[in-house]
């Protein structure tokens, strides 16, 4: 054992590690993606690595290593839960041999993503265990638990977590690489009547999950991490009136909202699916009335109303359903410290109130050299006077919507931008429908897409921002990279040979950062019918180098603003009535320098663009006449 | 000992780095730590914060409002908008040098610099501002405002920490060629008279 300061993701990493997992596949997003990474990091060398096309692709991936007998775990957000849901329904019917452990983080916030879904009501409607942790140690602990208890129980379990915890950070005790288990692997042994899913095996199944799962309750009861308290002034005294229960991370703003004088029972909720229905009908003896903090959908608050009504007992549960806890949003130190004051009926301390000055909004914006920028500007450009719909999609480059930009018109799930600019485009004939697609999300999300909209004659333009990494979570390879997690160079697969195997005969592939080729480049493939694509290809800031920045030569700048104006670029600011360019933050991408009227900029330098970026419109137009 | 620590500013700045030397040398000291902080989406250009807790018996990882012993902003619109955290009597320590962000460049927010100053001195007794533009130049990058900034903090007596406890994390954690760099910077304001 030794310490380390650690990242609740993490040490989530590291206890499977520890618990002897075999197989790690996910798709990365916030706030999951660094379980993976750290997997692949410090890999002991026995583990398979992979970052999968998307979570559907990933979660099969884990059920195979899992039918073999090993260890594995799947990594993705609460939104990727969705992606990989069709597998995990049937594989909970079907069951594992080797432990495997679903890895979902949820955002309450949510902080970046598209929806608040709360995994442990996923659990429910799943039928599959939730684990659910409330610090960076007990994280680490708790997943070496889940593996064994889904080898235990032969069904994948949920280890479910919240921002705070995976990306928290704490000192704890882990184990050395030769204290991590090795669990002997089998190998997949032919058993038809138990790996394939017919409806007579569902049915039956179906049963058995439902008796396993009630059993459950009482087994949950005796494990330890879920537990009543009663530390805080009522220890050892079970007059407590009150209690509170709660989960996660606001498990912890609890405890350190009460005090040694508050009397009150609490109960922590670590496995809220199957719920520990004995130990909360130890809990709520003797209690008027309960107080339910938690994040999310109000799941305990619920199972407790229920164990109430089957039990007849006489307990007030107070939560999100009767309005003393907030619906939606994360819970804070203050927001909780609050519910609890108001619960127990203590003052409340007086806060420090915030600045009545008006502070500057300061929302996250695409990166001072953002290839994205030019992309949507030039396109912008080339569509100014045109009725348009510009369809976005998930990653940095949703940020396209922020002002001065605006590029970004829609924005649902990964990969749904292609398709609703399709169905704009059916009934609107007079719209000229886009499609913003990243690399990325062309691969996880974005093929099936494609082929829908060219195959049912779709007419549109697909721009595939190709920026060569999975860039608004940190730089994942993709199949378009040509390198893997492990650290192997592998084939590319080519995003213009895809688009030209579905059928489509105008692609072409254009660097964004020369502004004439690209608005001209979209200008004339707009106008062809059908679905065209335009891959604008130039590489992220983060995995370059900047080659010089561009200065305003101050003499010359007229003081129009046109490039603070339309570039929205955090490089360029106003100093003195002039232009003016932060050195520090400019890449040199000589956008505003093609843009300014007066010629007042200069001096950054194009070959930022890697050899494989064209630094022209050198068009890629392959396979003859393209309206053949 | 029991500290929390607040640093803010703005994404690409280095808060991360320095709640990490901070926790680090906490560590070696014996203490528990716990951090929190802004990860995820494209950070860059939004305002980020990093909760640091040193002491013992922790739970959460985040600090309740009023009961930060020091904020740590990168910048002053962010101390601001920071300032609901600090205890009664609590440090800032702030650099000078604002951010304009985006939204005030096109004019659809506004950035009262004047204000956002005054507002700092009027309402924080223990406040150090460092002219941040100044020591970049002296020190010939601006990269390294987040050991600078950290360099002040100690001074200030807040954090329990000493410089020695920094500088023997930034050299576990920084590469070896910027360790001259950091050393001068996180000993900037040594001596020197601060506002």
């Amino acid at each position: 054992m030794h310490r380390e300061f650690l990242m609740g993701n993490e040490a989530i990493a590291l206890g499977a590690m520890a618990a002897g997992v075999r197989l790690v596949a996910g798709y990365p997003g916030t706030p999951s993606t660094e379980v993976l990474e750290t997997v692949a990091k410090r890999n002991p060398g026995n583990i398979y690595v992979e970052w999968s096309v998307n979570e559907k692709a990933a979660m099969e991936l884990a059920a195979g290593a899992a039918y073999s007998g090993a260890r594995a775990m799947v990594t993705m957000k609460q939104v990727g839960l969705n992606v990989a849901s069709d597998p995990l329904m049937s594989l909970e019917y079907v069951g594992v041999k080797g432990g495997l452990v679903v890895m979902v983080a949820d955002d309450p916030g949510p902080i970046s993503s598209q929806t608040e879904q709360d995994t442990r009501t996923f659990a429910q409607f799943a039928k599959v265990p939730v684990f659910d942790p409330s610090s960076v140690a007990e994280a680490y602990e708790m997943i070496q638990e889940a593996f064994d208890f889904s080898e235990k129980y032969h069904t994948p379990v949920f280890f479910r977590c919240t921002t705070r915890v995976d990306h928290g950070y704490e000192a704890i005790q882990v184990k050395d690489a030769e204290e991590y288990k090795n669990v002997p692997m089998e190998g997949f042994v032919k058993d038809s009547s138990r790996w394939v899913i017919f409806p007579r095996l569902s049915l039956k199944n179906h049963g058995l999950i439902e008796k396993r799962n009630q059993e459950l309750t009482a087994v949950l009861s005796e494990y330890p991490r879920n537990a009543i308290q009663r530390e805080n002034g009522s220890y050892g005294d079970n007059a407590a009136r009150k209690g509170i229960a709660s989960h996660g991370i606001s498990y912890m703003y609890a405890l350190d909202s009460l005090d040694e004088e508050n009397h009150v029972r609490l109960l922590k909720v670590a496995t809220p699916f199957p719920f520990p229905e004995e130990l909360a009908l130890q809990f709520l003896e003797g209690l008027d009335e309960v107080l339910c903090i938690e994040e999310l959908d109000p799941v305990i608050e619920r199972a407790l109303l229920q164990i109430c009504g089957k039990h007849h007992l006489n307990v007030r549960i107070r939560g999100k359903l009767t309005g003393d806890m907030a619906a939606a949003g994360e819970n804070t130190m203050l927001s909780v410290g609050r519910a609890i004051s108001s619960f127990l009926g203590l003052s409340e301390e007086s806060l420090p109130k915030p600045a009545d000055i008006p502070l500057p909004v300061r929302p996250p914006v695409l990166c001072a050299g953002c290839p994205h920028r030019a992309s949507f500007y030039a396109v912008k450009q080339a569509m100014k006077g045109k009725k348009t719909i510009y369809c976005g999609d998930i990653g940095c480059y949703t940020l396209g919507n922020a002002m001065p930009l605006d590029m970004c018109d829609t924005c649902l799930c990964m990969g749904a931008g292609i398709n609703i600019a399709q169905g704009v485009g059916h009934l609107d004939k007079e719209t000229k429908c886009f499609a913003f697609v990243g690399d990325s999300t062309f691969f996880a999300a974005g093929l099936t897409g494609v082929v829908n909209a060219f195959y049912n004659q779709a007419d549109m333009t697909l721009v595939v921002l190709d920026n060569s990494t999975t860039a608004m979570t940190g730089h994942q390879p993709h199949p378009g990279t040509g390198r893997t997690v492990m650290g192997q160079v592998v084939e590319k697969v080519s995003i213009e040979k895809v688009l030209r195997a579905i059928g489509l005969t105008v692609v072409e592939t254009v660097n964004p950062l020369d502004f004439k080729q690209a608005r001209d480049t979209i200008q004339r493939v707009a106008e062809e019918p059908g679905v065209k694509a335009v891959i604008f290809r130039s590489p992220c800031i983060a995995v370059t180098k900047p080659a010089g920045h561009s200065a305003v030569a101050a003499e010359k700048c007229v003081g129009c603003k046109k490039c603070i104006r339309e570039l929205g670029c955090p490089a360029l600011i106003l100093k003195d009535g002039k232009a003016f360019i932060d050195a520090s933050l400019c890449t040199g991408c000589t956008l505003c320098e093609q843009i300014c009227p007066v010629g007042a900029i200069s001096g950054g330098d194009k070959t930022v663009a890697s050899s494989d970026c064209p630094r022209t419109s050198a068009s890629l137009r392959v396979g003859g006449d393209r309206n053949a | 000992m029991h500290k929390n620590i607040i640093l803010c500013g703005v994404g690409g700045q280095g808060t991360i780095l320095a709640s990490k030397l901070m926790a680090a040398a906490a560590m070696s000291k014996g203490f528990e730590v716990k951090t929190a902080e802004t990860i995820g989406m494209a950070q860059r250009g939004g305002s980020v914060f990093s909760h640091v807790r040193i002491g013992e018996g922790l739970k959460s990882p985040m600090i309740a409002p009023g009961k930060a012993d020091i904020i740590i902003a990168f910048e002053p619109a962010e101390a601001v908008r920071h300032l609901p955290f600090l205890k009664e009597g609590g440090t800032v320590v702030a650099s000078l040098a604002p951010i304009f962000p985006v939204s005030t460049m096109i004019g659809d927010s506004s950035y009262p610099l004047e204000e956002v100053l005054q507002q700092l001195k009027k309402s924080v007794k223990n406040l150090t501002l460092i002219d941040s533009e100044a020591a970049a130049k002296e020190l010939g990058s601006m990269k390294v405002l987040n050991v600078l900034l950290l360099g002040a903090a100690v001074r200030t007596g807040e954090l329990g920490l000493e410089l020695e406890d920094i500088g023997a994390a930034l050299h576990e954690k920084v590469p070896a060629r910027f360790h001259e760099l950091n050393e001068k910077a996180l000993r900037y304001t040594e001596g020197k008279k601060l506002s």
